[in-house]
């Protein structure tokens, strides 16, 4: 018997709000979704968003309905606007802080704090940064409570070049490199 | 049931056991998973459970959600992840198309979204084509979009939307099809999830 062939259908979903893109215009960031669409999958894009498409999906909808939605879909687009305004304050505010810190004589390692402020999920980060740079990486808990990544090895410009490369909403201001020094006849 | 943000907790790897149970009272409640089920839950993989508010279990594999269930018992539901991978495996209606801003709200589903022109109730007929496997019942949708098989107040559900490819929602009905289609008002889906809510946006990874 012939080996069953798979059926899972593969869906693309809108990289912006991570819904199917027919329903993106349900969501308050139409605009970058549709920016999103045709720029990643133009022909889906102009299957949603043609002319005709759009004129159908009204022409059933009563007009009070029409106006109801319009007024529902700004109020919507508002909220999102004043959300992301929020997001990117907070952003504004947020330092990722990469430290050089001297284990032993000429011995070093690369601690990298505050990410998650940007979305970032650290195990995913310390993975990358593991493969990138070729050596130990992982997440490690903070005596303050919080979590941050130690890299094996002095590494610091290399991480910033890393991060300021793949993740473009990292402000390269909003990163700081720092150093500390091991201090003499600390136990460990 | 998931409009808000929801905190999960850790995932937890389930007993050999638990899956083989969990996996034939999903065949059961979905025979027309039937053909897809070591796709669904391939048997190399270990399932997960993730405790969600609520006294809901939501299991995943491979970072991928799967299905959840409250209390323990009743009804296993599919996640929409797993509904838009496997469309043809669940019982569906269609809601027209003023009733989908609703419903991706956490409103609940009224009747007249349903027996209005662009909303779709089962329809009760033989059908031509073969069952999907052997001693799977011979159901799923006309041409049109009407199931082949009233359903029953309780049942697992999905919610396609008119003029989209993909399905919007899940959830329990809490009342059957043929009497959703004699009173033609009132309440069809109170609790379900929808695109964009709490428990689509959770991150399983
Ligand atoms: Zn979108």
């Amino acid at each position: 018997m012939a080996e069953p062939v798979s059926v899972a259908r593969n869906v693309i979903y809108c990289g912006v709000c991570t819904l199917p893109p027919e329903y993106c215009e349900y969501g308050g960031t139409v605009k970058k979704c549709q920016e999103w669409l045709e720029k990643n999958h133009p022909s889906m894009y102009e299957r949603i968003w043609s002319p005709e498409v759009l004129e159908a999906a009204t022409a059933s909808l009563s007009l009070e309905a029409q106006e109801r939605a319009a007024k529902d879909a700004k109020k919507k687009a508002a909220k999102a606007e004043a959300a992301e305004q929020k997001h990117a304050q907070q952003l504004a505010n947020s330092v990722i802080t990469i430290k050089r810190i001297e284990r032993n004589k000429r011995k070093y390692v690369t601690s990298v704090s505050g990410l998650e402020a940007f979305g970032l999920e650290l195990k995913k980060v310390a993975k990358d940064f593991g493969k990138k740079f070729a050596t130990g990486s992982s997440v490690t808990k903070t005596p303050s409570g919080g979590e941050e990544i130690v890299v094996q090895g002095d590494v610091s410009g290399e991480i910033e070049e890393f991060l300021l490369e793949k993740y473009k909403d990292i402000p390269e201001d909003n990163i700081e490199l720092v150093e500390d020094k091991k201090k003499k006849a600390s136990a460990g | 049931m998931f409009k808000k943000d929801l905190g999960a907790s850790p995932k937890q790897k389930l007993k050999s056991s638990i899956q083989r149970s969990l996996r034939n009272s999903l065949l059961s409640t979905y025979p027309l998973l039937t053909p897809h089920i070591d796709e669904v839950l391939p048997k190399k993989l270990s399932l997960e459970q993730i405790k969600l508010p609520d006294r809901v279990n939501l299991y995943v594999i491979e970072g991928q959600p799967l299905f959840y269930q409250q209390d323990g018992a009743g009804y296993l539901v599919p996640h929409l992840r797993l509904v838009h991978r496997f469309p043809q495996a669940f019982p569906t209606i269609r809601i027209d198309r003023g009733a989908i801003r609703f419903v991706l709200s956490g409103a609940t589903l009224m009747a007249p979204g349903l027996t209005s022109k662009g909303g779709r109730l089962p329809e009760p007929k033989e059908r031509e084509s073969e069952p999907v496997a052997e001693g799977v019942p011979n159901e799923g949708p006309d041409e049109e979009g009407r199931w082949s098989r009233e359903l029953e107040k309780g049942e697992p559900v999905v919610v396609m939307a008119e003029g989209k490819e993909e399905a919007c929602a899940v959830g329990l009905l809490v009342a059957g099809t043929k009497e959703v289609k004699e009173k033609g008002k009132g309440p069809v889906i109170e609790e379900a999830h929808f695109l964009g809510d709490g428990l689509w946006r959770l991150n399983v990874e």
